[in-house]
């Protein structure tokens, strides 16, 4: 217990204490110029003393202190009912609702796919190539044009995100499971293969429990990326709802304190979300017999 | 039905078939089972473009909604100098800056930090963690902080790609074991000595894996930056308000510049790597 918290705790705490610290120092540096420049227009002088106090407390503050971002979030999340429109509880749950719809059929597709291509040897030499290089397209450029032609059509809401949120986490998925169908060495496919095991029996006993620790760490990458697809999904739809119109609105209106409210929202979102995956992956360990 | 489907269909079938055969070919040289390695997914990849050519003909879906790629390549042609301006803002002066900043300052901080187990052990958790967290969200108060032309792309640019720099080279450097180290030890190498010769080689893996990471990462910083406002040039600032207007070849037209563009800088990163870590079981196995 004492390892733990020498080893772990202590030096996390002591790292995010100094981020706090220099956080503040750098929140008084960046306001003081406004506190200045309202004095010097009231024609009254500022001591230092002075300024200080000023500086945590802006309506529009060019970095806001943390006590101001956790006031913002309190009072959007707590202090609002759950269906209003200025709540961040409603806007994170559209956002969410498109991570994860993304995020399923993502998963489904790089799983299909990786199955053919283990499966295929065409498949594999044709597909694996432009896997990858799909990944160097900038999807979240292609993101506005998606949304807008879907619209055209007819399609809108949830459906167009998710696509984008699709793209983005089918290839993390892809790419482990390549690995992970592959990870049974030549030793335990023979002995399938003395077993008189068929092809899907193969699959079924050895390849999928094989590829089991594999696709969780994929999906890990996954969900985190599928949120950032969302919220960036989000942006040219020209801020109606969601995380990234949060993130929009307040850069259009100059709402400092929102973006920074909807931005801890965001990453509290990220770690909740990885986190499940990462216990679901324990749970499934567990359950096929992996001694921790 | 119309003759552009059958076509579609036809050329579909026989590239499928050529490439059936194609892999179960067993070649004897070198040469040839590496040409072979590279036609199969040229083939597949001009296969897609005729089926969308036919598709969009044969359906006569409107250009507003899926042009043809020969139309596409039309608009390329005929913009060049537009998307070269784009091409210069966006990946010039924004990625590239950002990119080698970025990474130049996680390998630094990285190199920094080596001596303080302490701060390792604190910074490593924080450092994975934001690397899951949707960094990009950063645009909007870059934006405000550096104004509207690229210093505000490169400081996203420069948040997202440190943190995985930071975390694979601090993983990198303790790749090396501990007989290596020992070995170091005994020939007297100082800290520095041991750091060039065996530990920095050692972490190359994982200091390229970041790398290929943040070609990525990098990009897409930049394309997002750019909604939150930008000067009237760069790639991102054109998709937008090309979607706008409704000239949609003129977006593909800058996918395409975006895709051939982050393509080759994944590309460039990945041939270094060969050279760099040659010695590498995965580099050795994949020149078979």
């Amino acid at each position: 217990m004492t390892s733990l918290l020498r080893d772990r705790i202590l030096p996390v705490l002591t790292v995010i204490a100094a981020i706090l610290v220099i956080w503040h120092v750098f929140v008084i540096y960046l306001n003081a110029p406004f506190v200045r420049d309202q004095a010097a227009r009231a024609g009254t002088t500022v001591t230092l003393s002075e300024i200080i106090p000023q500086t945590f407390n802006q309506e529009r503050p060019i970095l806001p202190a943390p006590h101001q971002i956790i006031a913002e979030l309190w009072d959007t999340t707590v202090a609002k009912p759950v269906t209003s429109k200025r709540s961040l509880v409603y806007h994170a749950w559209i956002t969410l609702s498109a991570t994860l719809m993304g995020f399923g059929m993502g998963t489904v597709l790089g799983i299909a796919l990786a199955v053919g291509i283990v499966h295929n040897r065409a498949m594999d030499k044709s597909l694996m190539p432009w896997v990858i290089a799909s990944q160097t397209i900038p999807i979240l450029a292609v993101a506005p044009m998606i949304i807008v032609v879907l619209n055209s059509i007819g399609i809108s809401g949830l459906l167009p995100k998710a696509l984008i949120s699709t793209y983005l986490s089918f290839f993390p998925v892809v790419v482990g499971m390549v690995k992970g169908l592959r990870s049974p060495d030549t030793l335990l496919i023979d002995l399938m293969h003395t077993y008189n095991a068929s092809n899907s029996q193969t699959f079924w006993k050895l390849r999928w429990p094989a590829a089991m620790p594999y696709l969780f760490t994929s999906l890990k990458v996954a969900i985190a990326i599928s949120l950032v697809g969302a919220i960036v999904g989000e942006l040219p739809t020209g801020a109606v709802a969601g995380l990234g119109a949060r993130l929009l609105s307040g850069s259009y209106y100059g709402q400092t304190i929102q973006i920074w409210a909807a931005l801890f929202m965001a990453a509290g979102l990220a770690a909740v979300l990885v986190s499940i995956v990462g216990a679901a992956h324990g749970l499934v360990l567990k359950r096929m017999g992996v001694k921790p | 039905m119309n003759g552009y489907m059958f076509l579609a269909l036809a050329v579909w079938l026989c590239a499928w078939a050529l490439n059936e055969w194609l892999v179960r070919q067993t070649p004897r040289s070198l040469a040839v089972s590496r040409a072979i390695g590279l036609a199969v997914p040229f083939i597949f990849g001009v296969t897609l473009l005729v089926i969308w050519e036919c598709l969009v003909r044969g359906f006569e879906i409107p250009p507003i909604l899926l042009p043809a790629p020969s139309a596409i390549w039309a608009k390329l042609t005929g913009s060049v100098p537009v998307l070269w301006a784009d091409f210069q803002q966006t990946f010039l002066k924004s990625v590239i800056t950002g990119y080698v900043a970025g990474c130049g300052l996680g390998f630094l901080v990285a190199i920094l930090i080596d001596r303080s187990p302490f701060l390792q052990k604190g910074l490593l958790p924080i450092g994975n963690f934001v690397s899951a967290l949707p960094v990009v969200g950063v645009a909007p108060i870059m934006v405000m902080w550096f104004g509207f032309d690229w210093p505000s792309k490169v400081a996203v640019v420069v948040i997202m790609t440190f943190f995985p720099m930071l975390v694979n080279t601090v993983q990198g450097l303790s790749a090396a074991s501990h007989m290596e180290r020992d070995l170091m030890r005994t020939y007297a190498a100082s800290w520095w000595q041991t750091l060039v010769r065996l530990r920095l080689p050692a972490a190359w893996p994982f200091i390229f894996n970041a790398l290929k990471i943040n070609s990525t990462l990098a990009l897409i910083g930049v394309i997002v930056a750019e909604f939150f406002g930008t000067p009237i040039v760069g790639m991102g600032f054109r998709i937008s308000t090309e979607v706008g207007r409704a000239n949609i070849d003129m977006v593909w037209a800058e996918i395409a510049v975006a895709a051939v563009a982050g393509s080759v800088f994944y590309g460039l990163v990945a041939l270094s790597e060969r050279a760099v870590t040659f010695w590498h079981p995965s580099v050795r196995g994949g020149r078979r």
